[in-house]
């Protein structure tokens, strides 16, 4: 592939992936059966110029190859509010699907079908689609740069190093969580944020993970870990596929209750007044989104209140009718993009309330506002105050 | 003086070295004129153009190889890149940038205490191996 036997852009990302492959010290390649790229959102125009480059050369994906978010919303185009950006986005993410990806335009690639099984390899990169993959479904990845993702789609390899091979995989220091007593859905994105903010480069093992946990709640969890810290594989023992059984010999910190009092009081403001609502980051899943709907419906909502999810979850709200109740309820539905990387939300709000560990961290610096996070009943509560309403 | 190392992107380049006494993410670290901006970076408000960067690594987001691309190509990137642990994302940046437009951005892994502060260094990296001279 190297040499151009499989055509000057195959060329192009082998260089690429062999160069990151030595600088990871990695002793081979390794076949991966599916990619998850990242590459298609807009950071200036060199990224358009290495897909456009790519699409002149004639590559294409040679493994299914899902999208990440863009730039822009593509079927509610109206709702970015930087025209600019919507447009160089759109042409980027058009350049990926010419190069054979599928547009599916989701941080959450793990809601679709046909996603990765225990001890696949695969090219996935998102931070928190990276973590979801490691931990739980036991796929294996690494955390790549950008550009390296769609190299690896090209050319159906990565390098074998870090998380790709068992050695990286094993955990090696234990957070007992047993002293939490009963999760409620918001002790999933706060102790990943305590766990992504002081393991450093280690890999955790988290004791005391009700065993009722879903995978909303493990999405939550490691999104939070993934964007407080670069945590890319987190074992849940009695949960996740590679837990150990074991623990011994490993360091332990313990979690209470008054650690994630204080974790709650770092990511939330303490604020009364409130602007709007953003939920479903990442992605909302059916689930979700079926219980949101459950939840607008009554009294109306006096704040804009966001969801962002995939387009394809979008797709089977609008055939079961649960899309139409929350576009009623007033909920405005954003797919393809979310609104922590994008110009949706209006440049005068200050305070934004959150179900998400990941939006509480990522918004302040990206938008400029304050972030209070609340579970899902608190932000719809909150949306029809038209101020901050916590339960507790 | 001079300190040797390793390469993880071969070119070369002169400047006045900035130490940073953090890592530093060039996603939501730093804008595209290359001033740092993430408000809880000691260096917060330093200007990083054309500068010799000393940094222990890179932090965060694997958005930081097209940030730095980018920047290579805007020609508002550090002159050149010294790491004391090899990180995969920053080299990757100037890799896209060598193969779209010819740049060379030297990415070097060197012991750099030693490097001076005050005085023009030159960073020469090929292939096989890196120096760090003044």
């Amino acid at each position: 592939m190297l040499g151009g036997r499989d055509g000057e852009g195959v060329a192009l990302a082998m260089r690429v992936l062999v160069g990151q492959a030595r600088i990871s010290d990695a002793p081979r390649l390794v076949a991966i059966t599916s990619a998850h790229v990242d590459s298609c959102l807009y950071h200036g125009q060199v990224s358009l110029d290495f897909a456009q480059r790519l699409v002149e050369l004639g590559a294409r994906v040679r493994v299914p190859t899902t999208l990440n978010v863009g730039s822009t919303d593509l079927i509610h185009p109206e709702l970015v509010r930087d025209q600019a950006l919507a447009s160089a986005g759109r042409e980027l993410m058009a350049a990926y699907v010419e190069l054979g990806c599928t547009p599916t335009f989701t941080c959450a690639p793990y809601q679709l079908p046909g996603r990765p099984g225990l001890g696949e390899h695969v090219a996935w990169a998102e931070s928190n689609a990276i973590v979801f993959a490691n931990s739980v479904l036991g796929a294996r990845t690494d955390r790549y740069g950008d550009f390296l993702d769609i190299c690896a789609a090209i050319t159906g390899r990565a390098p074998y190093a870090g998380l790709q091979t068992p050695e990286a995989r094993r955990g090696t220091v234990v957070f007992d969580c047993r002293p939490l007593g009963e999760f409620t859905e918001l002790t999933y994105p706060l102790l990943g944020h305590h766990v992504g903010s002081t393991v450093g480069a280690g890999i955790p093992v988290l004791v005391g993970i009700p065993p009722n946990a879903r995978e909303d709640d493990l999405k939550a969890l490691g999104a939070a870990a993934a964007s407080a810290g670069g945590v890319a594989l987190f074992h849940a023992v009695g949960i996740t596929p590679e837990a150990p059984s074991s623990v011994d010999g490993l360091p332990v910190r313990v979690v209470d209750v008054e650690t994630l009092r204080r974790v709650r009081r770092e990511l939330s403001a303490d604020i009364a007044e409130l602007d709007a609502v953003s939920v479903g980051t990442p992605h909302a899943s059916y689930a979700e989104c079926v219980r949101l709907a459950g939840l607008v419906v009554g009294p109306p909502l006096t704040l804009p209140l966001y969801l962002s999810t995939a387009r394809a979850t979008r797709d089977r709200l609008a055939e079961d009718g649960v899309l139409q109740v929350l576009e009623a309820a007033g909920v405005t539905v954003v797919v393809d993009t979310c609104t922590y990387v994008t110009a949706i939300l209006s440049p005068g709000w200050k305070n934004v309330m959150t179900n998400s560990g990941k939006w509480a961290h990522y918004a302040p610096g990206n938008l400029n506002v304050s972030a209070i996070l609340g579970s899902l009943t608190e932000c719809v509560a909150s949306a029809r105050a038209g101020r901050v309403v916590l339960d507790a | 003086m001079i300190v040797h190392g390793r390469t993880l992107h071969p070119g070369s380049a002169t400047g006045l070295p900035i130490r940073l006494t953090a890592p530093l993410s060039f996603w939501g670290g730093t804008d595209n004129l290359g001033r740092i901006v993430d408000a809880h970076h000691p260096q917060c408000g330093a200007v990083l153009t054309g500068r010799i960067l000393l940094m222990e690594s890179g932090r965060g987001s694997s958005s930081a190889s097209s940030v730095l691309a980018e920047q290579i190509r805007a020609r508002t990137a550090p002159a050149a890149i010294v790491l004391s642990r090899a990180d995969p994302i920053i080299p990757l940046g100037a890799l896209v940038a060598a193969e779209l437009y010819h740049l060379d951005l030297p990415v070097v892994v060197a012991p750099y205490d030693a490097v001076p502060d005050d005085v023009l260094v030159r960073v020469s990296a090929t292939a096989g191996e890196a120096a760090i001279s003044w």
